[in-house]
């Protein structure tokens, strides 16, 4: 039980740091100025590694304590995986390469935005396939190289795409100045628009598919409590852009995350892969999973979450504009 | 034989992984040197540490980012590829994996942070520290790593329950003999791996007359630390032989191209082995060394691989050739460090071309023992995934296709072969251009503009205009 809390809060916490860095990723090929992209960059390069590492941890933890799921899920995902991984490997390489040349730096450019994106899409369109339920025969998975694939996936790709563009753009309005963070106030309104089409379009799509999500929520009611934490965030974010404060936006986009992050949780209860794998099930044996709780859990865990805040903590406040940029 | 997703499965994972290897053996060194530099920079003030320690930050870098991405990738392969296995051994293999990420990765990509751009927010003694912990945090990773791939070697400490590998006892793991003889081998060596990076370095613009005091610490400290470390190794790669004597007879067999058993055993220097005649062709052999070698006497007996029915031997051909070339290495190795370190306390180093050039040449030297060391273990364990216990053929995802595994091995292998083309490139690009001052470095047009950390430069004329220009 505790290391599906774990496995929830890296996950969450993946999502959220990686969430703003991809993010930033994707609008940065939507300008073309040099200055501009320095400034997106130095928001995020001294991050980006750790937050990575949180995609790790959950594919760890994954396997140290839910082995089944880790290996029907890794295999069902094969040929996407390794796009979502190239496109991550290409993005984290342009951090250390586009400084390293110039006449090469488009390639680095287009890899480190093409790269965001394209994992960003795939990690929706996972997120996407799961909630509609894994063809799983025998406790593996038979659905093909594609058979997960369907309109509702690729809705959902698109959707964290959105989403994930507008933690960045939050983040840097949070961590920059000038034109940079001006740009962040342009792109959010059409952003959070664009967020809540999505999340329009795929309660329609539920409801008209009859998804099995839908059933748990009317069985039940106390999950709308987490919709209603969005709504309200929703419209601190709103107005906070209004007045520019620099500051709110990005926890109010979190809390947005985070509402939907336990919405998705709290529906698949208490299945790992839904509807057909259950925590219980998945789970390592107990010499396993005490192990793991008595060093990394009680230790190591809480001493992560202290380093990650540290980093945090060092590099708060603004990017200033000329001395720190890479 | 038949391209199976199986077959191909294990040229990707070969492939990647030793891709992968190069950049982390590499890095633990630097790190550790990079701690040593930062202290010594601290204790002594002198600034010419600091320039040396900003220059091989700069590498460090570079190098580390591409052990990163080409990690992530391990991380996911088992799940991907190796569906059979991940599901057995996660209890035990998954585990380790997790400490490795907890204990390890956190620290590293923490103060990796702070390391390339935090020198101007933190303390002296903070930064030092995060230098510490950053060398830390490789070192707790390649231990993870051995732990895991130790347990594969000779798995103990389980019981196979449901058809899952339980894990009964965790400190017969973690305090696995086989695995604390061949941690230190492995660390050893990335230590190895960096020393001579940096001695080959500091040899090369002592060639090229450049840098006079920054090639002087990294040629004298690179040979005098690795005079010390190599003779260290071979004896650790010693000790490594006698588990694979004890644990694996039928690869001790291979790496020894022995066919049948022998009373007392030969040693076969070299010889061309031919595993269809079960015989050695062009054999150089020592009588009684063999079990000299293997049981630390005179007349043991020492077992030949006939003795395996054919379905439990390992290639003989890669372990074999292999660990003789790893082997030779070392002995080039030893000989370079003693008569450079010698030469170095005389103080006429600096006027030997010969041994500033073989010194220069000299680096690919550990990556290739590395690369070797890990066929002759690896290759050396086939037909098994967890030795004795679980075969690589049962190991592989039953439904992934040929097309599927094919797919990802070209991408795989483009991907890898574009980004550290490029990555040695530029690795070779900062190595050359030398550790200058950022200040006094040439405009952007001639040498990339900007490294990555620190601080000053405003953003060029030309720079913009490039960035615009795409």
């Amino acid at each position: 039980m505790f290391w599906v809390f774990v496995l929830a809060v890296s996950t969450l916490l993946y999502v959220l740091l990686d969430g703003f860095d991809l993010g930033v990723g994707i609008l940065f090929g939507l300008t073309r100025d040099e200055a501009q992209r320095r400034a997106m960059l130095a928001a995020v390069a001294p991050m980006w590694d750790g937050n990575e590492t949180w995609l790790v941890v959950v594919g760890v933890v994954l396997w140290g304590a839910f082995p089944i799921v880790y290996a029907t899920l890794f295999s069902a995902f094969y040929l996407t995986l390794l796009v979502m991984l190239a496109g991550l490997i290409l993005r984290g390489v342009a951090f250390e390469f586009r400084y390293k040349t110039e006449r090469m730096r488009w390639v680095w450019d287009a890899g480190f935005a093409g790269g965001s994106l394209v994992a960003a899409f795939i990690q929706g369109m996972m997120v996407g396939a799961l909630v509609e339920g894994l063809p799983i025969v025998n406790g593996q998975y038979g659905g093909g190289e594609f058979g997960w694939l369907s309109p509702f996936a690729v809705i959902c790709g698109v959707g964290l795409c959105l989403g994930y563009a507008l933690l960045g753009a939050c983040w840097l309005v949070r961590k920059c100045e000038g034109d940079v963070r001006d740009a962040g106030y342009r792109v959010i309104p059409y952003l959070s628009i664009g967020l809540l089409i999505f999340l329009i379009v795929v309660f329609a799509y539920a409801l008209a598919e009859n998804l099995r999500v839908i059933g748990r929520w009317l069985e039940r009611p106390y999950l709308f409590v987490f919709p209603a934490i969005g709504i309200v965030a929703a419209i601190v974010l709103a107005a906070s852009v209004r007045q520019r404060r620099d500051g709110l936006p990005y926890y109010m986009v979190v809390l947005i995350f985070a509402a939907a992050f336990g919405t998705l949780a709290i529906s698949f209860w208490p299945y790992m892969i839904p509807f057909t794998i259950t925590i219980e099930d998945a789970a390592a044996p107990h010499s396993s999973l005490a192990f793991m709780f008595w060093g990394e859990g009680l230790f190591v865990f809480p001493l992560m979450l202290l380093y990650t805040a540290v980093s945090y903590s060092v590099f708060r406040g603004k990017v200033r504009s000329t001395a720190e940029q890479y | 034989m038949d391209v199976t997703a199986l077959l191909l499965s294990r040229i990707q994972f070969a492939f990647t992984i030793s891709s992968h290897i190069i950049f982390p053996s590499f890095t633990i060194g630097l790190a550790a040197w990079l701690t040593i530099l930062e202290a010594l920079h601290l204790a002594t003030g002198r600034p010419a540490y600091r320039v040396v320690f900003e220059f091989w930050l700069k590498i460090f870098g570079v190098a580390f980012g591409l052990g990163v991405v080409s990690g992530i990738v391990m991380a996911f392969q088992f799940g991907t590829n190796w569906d059979v296995l991940a599901r057995m051994v996660g209890p035990i293999q998954g585990v380790l994996l997790s400490y490795e990420t907890f204990t390890a990765f956190f620290l590293e990509a923490s103060f990796f942070g702070i390391l390339l751009f935090g020198r101007s927010r933190v303390p002296p003694w903070f930064y030092l520290f995060s230098t510490a912990m950053v060398a830390l945090g490789t070192t707790l990773s390649a231990f993870w790593i051995m732990a895991n791939n130790s347990w594969m070697q000779a798995p103990v400490g389980y019981a196979i329950e449901n058809g899952e590998f339980v894990p009964t006892d965790w400190s017969k793991i973690i305090f696995s003999p086989v695995l604390w003889v061949r941690f230190p081998h492995m660390l050893l060596a990335s230590f190895i791996t960096g020393t001579f990076c940096v001695a080959a370095t500091g040899a090369w613009y002592l060639l090229r007359g450049k840098f006079h005091a920054e090639a002087r610490i990294m040629l004298r400290m690179g040979l005098f630390l690795a005079a010390i470390l190599v003779p260290v190794q071979i004896f650790f790669g010693h000790l490594n032989g006698d588990y694979v004597h004890d644990y694996q007879p039928a690869k001790f067999a291979a790496i020894e191209a022995r066919w049948h058993d022998e009373q007392p055993a030969g040693e076969v220097l070299i010889a061309i082995p031919d595993p269809w005649a079960e015989t050695n062709y062009y054999e150089l052999k020592i009588p009684v060394l063999g079990s000299l070698i293997g049981s630390m006497s005179f007349h043991s007996k020492e077992i030949g691989l006939t003795d395996f029915p054919q379905r439990d031997r390992p290639p003989m051909i890669i372990p074999f050739f292999a660990f003789r070339i790893m082997v030779g290495c070392g002995l080039v190795m030893l000989l370079l460090t003693w008569v450079g370190s010698y030469l170095s306390l005389k103080g006429s180093i600096e006027q030997n071309r010969v041994l500033l050039w073989a010194t220069f040449l000299s680096f690919p030297l550990p990556f290739i023992a590395i690369l070797t060391g890990w066929f002759t273990a690896e290759v050396g364990r086939q037909p098994w995934t967890v030795y004795g216990v679980l075969r690589t053929a049962d190991s592989v995802t039953p439904f992934l296709t040929t097309r599927a595994a094919t797919i990802s091995l070209i991408v795989f292998c483009a991907l890898y072969t574009f980004i550290f083309a490029f990555g040695v490139f530029y690795i070779h690009r900062l190595l050359r251009a030398g550790p200058v001052g950022s200040l006094a470095r040439p405009p952007a047009a001639a040498i990339p503009n900007r490294p990555m950390s620190v601080v000053d430069e405003p953003v060029t004329v030309s720079s913009l205009r490039v960035g615009e220009g795409e």
